[in-house]
């Protein structure tokens, strides 16, 4: 059996979300150099704040400021930062509640002595980002600090132009393999084939094929080569161009139940008026240059094919 | 049939048992199968043991996650595997397949079904773990620092050392333990000596971390007399319930977990002793929290499978506890045994279920 395909897939997107008020105050804080909590119906200071009490699930709105100094409650030595992480040198991973706070918070301290030097119960302070935009990243890091606990601003959380959402990128990296079935499928494309499995209960033919009888539920590993004419069972107009689509509207979209197939899979329709495509036309495979699917299916000049012959693939 | 003494919680309407677990051999990648091809022969080692086909199904449910496999509505490829045409009665959950087995038992309490199958799978294969897990966290303050899955278990790890709950060797002690079990179990990923290893996230050591893999699971259960019909020695539900905590990190106690407790009190755990426990702990710290907080004895034969330390398919390994556990029963091995999942960072959701074989 032939390798089975691989090729990379990257999933990527920036993660836009809204904010309600008490973490646009908080982020909004985070951009003034400045730390807000939200205190609970039983007087809990909670930091990061949240709003609604994870306890009573009470509303929370009451902002308080929290020094910018703290301890570290727990913590864990990363010695080989991955790619997003706060620092691309070691650091350790940290929950550090801060002065006036009853809740910690997650973040990363930077700890030149190495892992060491670091504790639970040690003293950190906050180290801002030279460029912050309202975002838990405006917090750069924790980094240690023996002297004190540090004054607050005085600030009541009250700022002009509020950071009212975030944009967070958001990327994973992928080794995409279709599988054993979909290669064979793919790798017959590429030598202007189309190959169906064939279902060892039903002997049905599916195309593409997944390896499995939808109906029965069972392993198709029987290859059969369909087509290469087919029938056009249904099809639908297009008069509105996608973004990036290089084919003039309106055009027809079919699905055509290939010779052999009892499987109808899709296709465009070209080198006839669109609106002259009809149920029973037959058609054949126009193939693109470099392999893949056919660009598009254009008609055979056969007759139509009978409604008997293609009902039960509609 | 006997039932056990007076309970707290209430009983269910029906009884639900397990009677048919498969699973596959967990290996590091399985590229050369898409998900259903992966999936399919657990099915129908399942169905056979049971012999039933797939149109006598009741009602399937299942678990996966699409962020596995960088792909949208993922899971409807994997039904081809389950014959779904004619229509059948179906649902998912984006979890592991322990909450789709919890959904496929409330639906045989309705009465609407008698028979469910329930089944799981995740490939980690494609991507990286690591960092695909950091998508389940808090978007706003946590998942923008891709704080990576291992991390969160070393913080939890540490926490648990300074409370004087654990040390490195008895870390290393309970993978080793883990391990050992797995060598009777052909399923696993890593059997047997298994070095501690180098630091991945201090504390945590590669031997602390379960093994990465790819691996699939299904489970049948049946309601009442049917469940007798289709196996020797079913395995009664007596009590299944699921609880979460807050998501931020800092506002839980991580040493301890009043969720797994609070499920095995509804899950009738604290009545009687159980004989076995099948954890879901990826990592061995979380052994140690999940023993403290389901007041495990030294007498409880505790992951004989092995556990998620020997293999941990994301989406499957939960359900997996519940199948190893149900085996057992099956077996004649256990009377009453516990089995425990767990989802989201440093064991955030838990779903224990006890389960009983009929008296000997």
């Amino acid at each position: 059996m032939p390798e089975v395909l691989k090729a990379p897939l990257v999933v990527e997107f920036p993660f836009t979300r809204s904010l309600g008020p008490v973490q646009s105050a908080f982020l909004t804080g985070l951009r003034e150099r400045v730390v807000f909590g939200v205190r609970t119906g039983d007087g809990r200071v909670l930091v990061p704040p949240v709003e609604y009490d994870p306890v009573t699930s009470e509303e929370l709105s009451e902002l308080v400021e929290v020094a910018a100094t703290g301890t570290v409650t727990t913590w864990a030595w990363n010695h080989e930062p991955r790619r997003g992480q706060p620092l691309d040198r070691p650091f350790a991973w940290v929950l550090v509640r801060l002065d006036g706070a009853d809740t910690a918070l997650l973040h990363a301290l930077d700890a030149p002595g190495g892992p060491d030097s670091v504790h639970t119960g040690m003293r950190v302070r906050v180290r801002w980002a030279a460029e912050r935009s309202g975002g838990i990243t405006d917090l750069a890091c924790f980094e240690p600090h023996d002297d004190g606990i540090s004054e607050l601003t005085g600030s009541d959380g009250r700022f002009e132009d509020l950071v009212t959402g975030i944009v967070v990128p958001a990327r994973l990296d992928y080794t995409y393999s279709p599988g054993r079935a979909q290669t064979a499928y793919i790798q017959a494309l590429a030598e202007r084939r189309v190959v169906g499995e064939r279902c060892p209960s039903c002997r049905k033919v599916y195309v593409p094929p997944r390896g499995a009888c939808p109906t029965c539920g069972v392993a198709t590993s029987e290859r059969v080569e369909v087509g290469p004419r087919g029938t056009v069972t249904t099809y639908c107009i297009v008069n509105i161009k996608a973004k990036n689509l290089d084919i003039e509207v309106p055009y027809v979209y079919a699905h055509i139940a290939l010779d052999g197939a009892d499987l109808a899979l899709h296709g465009r329709i070209g080198g006839i008026p669109y609106d002259q495509v009809r149920m029973g036309l037959r058609v054949e495979p126009v193939w693109a240059d470099g392999g893949g699917h056919p660009d598009h299916y254009r008609p055979t000049g056969e007759p139509d094919a009978d409604y008997e012959t293609y009902k039960e693939l509609v | 049939m006997q039932r056990p003494a007076p309970r707290s919680a209430p009983g269910p309407l029906r009884d639900i048992a397990v009677v048919a677990f498969a699973q596959t051999d967990h290996r590091r990648t399985s590229d050369e199968l898409s998900e259903v091809e992966m999936l399919m022969p657990v099915l129908h080692q399942v169905l056979a043991q049971t012999g039933l086909k797939t149109s006598d199904i009741g009602f399937t449910c299942s678990g996966s996650t699409d962020y596995l496999a960088g792909r949208a509505f993922s899971f409807t490829m994997a039904l081809d595997g389950v014959g779904a045409w004619p229509p059948i009665s179906e649902s998912h959950v984006e979890m592991d397949g322990a909450w789709a087995l919890y959904e496929a038992w409330t639906k045989l309490l309705t009465g609407d079904a008698d028979t469910a199958l329930v089944y799981a799978y995740g490939k980690s294969s494609p991507g990286s773990i690591r960092d695909v897990l950091t998508r389940q966290l808090d978007p706003y303050y946590v998942a923008p620092l891709w704080p990576d899955s291992v991390a969160l278990a070393a913080l939890q790890a540490q926490a648990l050392i300074d409370a004087g709950d654990t040390d490195e060797p008895a870390l290393a002690a309970v993978a080793t333990r883990s391990r050992t079990a797995a060598t009777d179990n052909s399923h696993a990923q890593l059997r047997g000596s298994v070095p501690r290893g180098e630091y991945a996230v201090r504390p945590l050591r590669t031997g602390d971390c379960p093994p990465i893999g790819d691996g699939a699971a299904a489970v049948i259960l049946a309601a009442g007399e049917r469940a007798r019909e289709l196996c020797e020695r079913p395995a009664w539900i007596r009590g299944i319930d699921h609880r979460i905590e807050a998501h931020g990190l800092g506002v839980r106690d991580l040493t301890d977990s009043p969720s797994t407790r609070l499920a095995a009190e509804r899950a009738g755990l604290f009545e009687r002793p159980v004989d076995t426990a099948e954890l879901h702990a990826p990592f061995s710290s979380q052994e140690v929290v999940l023993r403290k907080a389901l007041r495990l004895g030294d007498g409880v034969d505790v992951n004989p499978s092995g556990g998620a330390l020997a293999a941990n398919p994301v989406m499957a390994a939960g359900l997996i506890r519940i199948g190893e556990a149900a085996d057992r029963i099956r077996r004649g091995h256990s009377d009453r045994a516990l089995a425990h999942a767990t989802s989201g960072p440093c064991l955030q959701q838990n779903l224990v279920a006890v389960l009983e074989g009929d008296p000997r």
